[in-house]
């Protein structure tokens, strides 16, 4: 199915079941322990053995020597896999580094060796003995250091913008603002580890893993291993969390693969945790300036924003001014990625990426410019909204409820109550704050394809290789598809992320709900079709309800349409120039009171609110959860998350969820999410965007401006840790 | 892991001695500590002793007022004693600020008082470390140091002891009770367990090999006001930047002692003596002589911050 003009009104509109607040059809699978997550496969394939990962020991150089000839003769060692036995491997098209090194080592914890043995243990103390001499060679792991070498990235995107004449606008701004910030390298750390289990039969290869994107591991997995895609079958039902730190092919999925080829035996490989920073992928710290100038009364004349990152060589940068093109109005526009090589892990997607440090930023920024300003920060938003983008004044958003989100936000948070000058609010021994951020997330539209089958009994099932990396997708397609062929959502069957089935979006970049479900709409479309047709009634008129297909005077149960066999329908949604006319993006605002700690300067979230305007939402109660778990996130980075690098050695020293701090429980109050009723005809026939990433949008914003309110002094490079506040607080006692 | 073999001991004694007599043998209570570092093959020990079935898990009142907390009591028992709660508020404060839940279940109070350091280049084993690899250098030197020690360190290790329950038995005079392996039990201060790095940092404690941790000796309650305050990052689950112990008495006399900044609970004479002067005389007596690193030098205004509000707090009338 084609969607390139608007949407109109169609049985998703109803409202029955699409849209309502809906338990997790998994939910009882996860609570009960019994949802199969990869490395829990015992029943899929029988005599599986067990593989183990040696990561190399340092950042960068080559492997002089790699003396396995003990772990070879530990007890139950059925096979050890380096770069010097694996035969010729490619690469991915979505890998920086290759994901089995040796002899050159490309970063920390690369994987150089698995160890295959009968059992995990067994594996693990034979990988232990494996010796490596290295040969080190001198790297780049300063980011601050490396900036004036960062050229400018070549990918989509990523190259300068320009519009109007920012120098000389800003030189001439009465208000001007200009400064620097930093925001750390992060790790997604997710509960689920990257995990997998690998069978050949002959040249035919099978994975259970737990990866976001089925068709993208299948692409990668073909190209590495240098075997014709169609040999390649991924699976993966239940994914542990992801991140971002799941979309590609990892090292555990290739090296279960080679080990079971090497073994002659089913072989599974979970990433040890204290391996899964430095061997995976992480979100790239940046260096960010911003200028902004404006007129007395607060309207932004000039505006530039420029981020620095790195990676290895053939890597990309965070995108971290994406945002700012789009979200205030503005004449002059400046944005610039600068790319640096870091001999560090490589860097890649971790939820909104761009966004997400791209905002705790920019919305920082514009926090310290409505003080200069002696604005409102709420009004300074506002009065700088802009209903077109702001690039091509000629190119409408097609929904832009930023100024009712702000409006509604303030209003519910009790905005009003806020002291606009900082340090004077004071609880106990608690400096008090209030902050706000505007949240912006766009809206991202993938060809995603599904398979609908109606049986004999009445019972539709839903296949796609989509996934559900936690974030309800198995409810909101079953809901999808009972709405649209009016049946009970106990008499939907879903069946998600396998490559044997029609590929999907994925789950990324907050584009699986919208895309996936329009795949399911456009498949069910189609099955209507063949109903009506089976059924001899008139597929354009005929209404699915209760069980029921109705056409005029006639009614049919729907079952009866498979009775002589089951009836089976593919399609996909295809997009056409729609964005293209009109810019889609998502929006929110989120409202944050922080405590600080007088004496100790530790910071405490008090509460939260996050007002989201996001197209249809299709499951008020799983969007929320997406949303109170991405300002979780936020707090984390706003608060703690920090992947310290260690400049002389070249690695994230805190390489394990012990010392890689992300928010407990005790540090999360209660918090409030509030969607706008929206719905956007433009993005697609569910009207529907995502909601996902724009949770964590400005959310690190929001805390930062809040601490500042309450201790009068600005922290600009993240985390904001009490060390960085304790010279700025009262004298004790 | 390596492969390692394993037995249960029946008596105190029979652990100790079986300790002592197998090369390369520990105790294991909970093991939350010690599995964790065995898989990482920081210990690497050929046979394991469990100490788990002795029969030391019980709180009793001594003769003179005071209490005897057996080896394997767990860290959820002592906390919630109500003994414990009622006359040694700090002891329950700080047991409660550890680790969590379920690892306070399954923790003992022998294995809290020897669980070994967090510094992270210890728990990297691709690292140089002189308290895990004798004469390799120290990595932390020169590195990522936020966490580690500013008081007592030496050029050697940086290392702090991480532990909290510890600090609050420093400012209770607890002392160690310990059985050897020739059957003899001798008494040890707390404050003369835990060692200092100085060129040695692998030699942790003043224990002999295999002598075995019996039970923890409060005396009779100190009274006073009773304040555990532990300074971190996040609100739970983490390892203290800083942490302040304090008994204090209406007189403004008192013991204080800190956590977070040495290989053991920082307890020094003149920050007692120092007390009823108040937080900067205090402060200055216990952070006299601290080196810091440019990553955690902000340990020692945050240690004064802190030791000035437990002070502040510890007076307040109730
Ligand atoms: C994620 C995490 C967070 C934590 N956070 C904190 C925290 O915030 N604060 C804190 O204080 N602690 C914290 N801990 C540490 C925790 O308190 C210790 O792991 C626990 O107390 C150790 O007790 P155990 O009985 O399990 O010891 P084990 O692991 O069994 O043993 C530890 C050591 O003690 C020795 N040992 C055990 N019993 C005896 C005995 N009777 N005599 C002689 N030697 C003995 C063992 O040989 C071993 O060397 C944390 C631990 C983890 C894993
Ligand atoms: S501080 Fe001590 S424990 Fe840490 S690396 Fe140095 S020697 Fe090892």
């Amino acid at each position: 199915m084609k969607f390139d003009k608007p949407a109109t009104t169609n049985p998703i509109d109803q409202g029955k079941i699409v849209g309502k607040p809906t338990d997790r059809i998994d939910g009882p699978l996860k609570t009960t322990g019994t949802a199969p997550y990869a490395y829990e496969r015992h029943d899929v394939v029988p005599d599986q053995a067990y593989g183990y990962i040696v990561g190399a020991g340092i950042a960068k150089g080559r492997i002089d020597l790699l003396d396995d000839s003990a772990a070879r003769k530990a007890p139950g060692v059925l096979a050890v896999v380096t770069a010097k036995n694996a035969g010729k491997l490619g690469k991915g098209n979505f890998n920086t580094a290759r994901l089995l090194g040796g002899p050159e080592i490309e970063h920390y914890h690369q994987a150089i060796a698995l160890v295959v043995a009968e059992t995990f243990e067994q594996a693990r103390a034979a990988a232990q003995t494996i010796r490596v001499d290295y040969v080190r060679s001198k790297g780049a792991y300063d980011l601050a250091r490396a900036k004036d070498s960062a050229v400018m990235p070549t990918g989509k995107n990523e190259k300068d913008t320009a519009v109007g004449d920012f120098a000389a606008a800003f030189e001439r701004a009465p208000v001007q603002f200009d400064a620097t910030y930093g925001t750390p390298d992060e790790s997604h750390a997710m509960m689920e580890p990257h995990a997998s289990i690998a069978a050949w039969d002959g040249d035919k290869l099978t994975v259970w893993t737990s990866n976001q994107m089925i068709a993208w591991g299948v692409g990668d997995m073909a190209a590495t291993l240098g075997i014709p895609k169609g040999n390649v079958r991924l699976i993966s039902p239940y994914i542990g969390g992801g991140f971002g730190g799941k979309l590609f092919l990892r090292a555990d999925v290739l090296l279960a693969a080679l080990g079971a080829r090497a073994a002659k035996r089913p072989v599974k490989v979970a990433l040890q945790r204290p391996l899964m920073i430095n061997n995976t992928t992480h979100r790239p710290a940046t260096i960010q300036r911003v200028r902004l100038g404006a007129t007395r009364d607060g309207k932004l004349t000039a505006i530039a924003h420029e981020s620095w990152s790195g990676d290895l060589p053939g890597g990309g940068p965070e995108v971290a001014v994406q945002q700012t093109r789009l979200l205030y109005a503005g004449e002059n526009r400046v944005t610039r990625l600068r790319l640096a090589t870091l001999d560090l892990p490589e860097g890649n997607a971790m939820r909104a990426p761009g966004e997400a440090p791209g905002l705790m930023v920019l919305e920082a920024a514009m926090d310290e410019m409505a003080e200069k300003l002696g604005i409102d920060p709420v009004e300074f938003r506002i009065l700088n909204d802009t209903q077109v983008d702001p690039e091509k004044p000629g190119r409408p958003f097609s929904q832009r409820r930023l100024v009712e989100c702000l409006r509604t936000g303030a209003e519910r948070f009790g905005w009003s109550k806020r002291n606009a000058a900082p340090g004077k609010v004071r609880d106990g021994r608690w400096l008090v704050g209030m902050g706000m951020a505007a949240a912006f997330r766009n809206n991202l539209l993938t060809k995603s394809g599904a398979r609908v089958r109606l049986g004999g009994n009445g019972i539709v099932t839903v296949e796609t290789d989509m996934t559900d990396i936690g974030t309800g997708t198995y409810t909101i397609i079953a809901q999808t598809a009972a709405e649209m062929m009016g049946v009970p959502l106990d008499r939907v069957v879903v069946r998600l992320g396998d490559s044997a089935f029609p590929v999907s979006a994925g789950s990324g970049g907050q584009w699986g709900a919208n895309n996936s479900t329009s795949g399911v709409y456009a498949a069910c479309v189609k099955l209507r079709e063949a109903v009506a047709q089976k059924l001899g009634l008139d597929a354009g008129t005929a209404e699915f309800a209760d069980g029921q297909v109705i056409a005029g005077e006639r009614r049919s149960a729907l079952a009866q349409a498979a009775k002589d066999g089951e009836l089976v329908a593919e399609d996909a949604i295809e997009y056409g120039e729609l964005d293209k006319r009109y810019q889609q993006s998502t929006f929110g605002a989120h409202f944050c009171e922080v405590g600080v700690d007088a004496h100790t300067g530790e910071i405490r979230v008090r509460r939260m609110l996050a007002v989201c305007a996001a197209g249809r939402i299709l499951n008020p109660k799983s969007a929320r959860s997406q949303v109170i778990g991405a300002m979780t996130m936020g707090v984390g980075a706003a608060l703690m998350e920090d992947l310290v690098v260690d400049k002389r050695l070249g690695f994230f020293v805190n390489h394990d969820l012990a010392s890689y701090e992300v928010p407990v429980h005790a540090d999360i109050p209660h918090q409030d999410v509030i969607f706008l009723d929206e719905t956007d005809p433009i993005s697609s026939p569910m009207k529907a965007k995502g909601v996902g990433e724009l949770g964590i949008c400005g959310v690190g914003a929001a805390v930062a401006n809040a601490v500042y309110n309450a201790t009068g002094f600005r922290v600009r490079h993240y985390p904001i840790t009490l060390d960085k506040l304790l010279d700025h607080l009262p004298t004790v006692g | 892991m390596k492969a390692f073999s394993y037995e249960r001991a029946r008596t105190p004694a029979e652990a100790a001695a079986a300790v002592a007599g197998t090369p390369g043998a520990k105790f294991i209570a909970g093991g939350t500590n010690l599995l964790d570092l065995m898989k990482l093959e920081i210990e690497t020990p050929a046979h394991l002793v469990d100490v788990n079935g002795l029969d030391l898990d019980t709180i009793a009142e001594t003769g003179d007022g005071g209490l005897r907390i057996g080896a394997l009591v767990r860290n959820t028992d002592l906390a919630a004693d109500p003994r414990v709660r009622r006359d040694y508020a700090v002891l329950a404060r700080a047991v409660l600020a550890g680790a969590s839940g379920q690892l306070r279940n399954r923790a003992t109070t022998a294995g809290n008082l020897l669980q070994r350091t967090r510094c992270p280049y210890f728990y990297d084993t691709d690292q140089a470390c002189n308290k895990r690899h004798p004469g390799s250098g120290c990595a932390a030197l020169g590195g990522f140091s936020r966490h580690n020690a500013i008081l007592g360190v030496s050029d050697a290790c940086i290392a702090t002891y991480p532990g909290d329950m510890a600090v609050a038995l420093s400012v209770l005079d607890a002392s160690v009770e310990t059985v050897r392996p020739d059957g003899q039990t001798r008494t040890i201060p707390i404050g003369e367990l835990h060692r200092l790095p100085g060129t040695t940092p692998q030699i942790e404690h003043t224990l002999q090999t295999g002598e075995l941790i019996a039970a923890v000796v409060l005396p009779k309650p100190a009274g006073g006001r009773q304040v555990y305050r532990k300074v971190r990052d996040r609100s739970s689950y983490a390892f203290a930047l800083v942490s302040v112990a304090a008994v204090v008495q209406r007189d403004g006399s008192g013991r204080i002692a800190l956590g977070g900044v040495a290989h053991k609970p920082w307890r020094v004479d003149a920050a007692d003596a120092a007390l009823p002067r108040g937080a900067k005389a205090v402060s200055a007596a216990l952070l006299d002589g601290a080196r810091t690193t440019p990553d955690n030098a902000f340990k020692k205004p945050l240690a004064e911050r802190t030791i000035a509000a437990v002070l502040v707090d510890a007076r307040r009338p109730a």
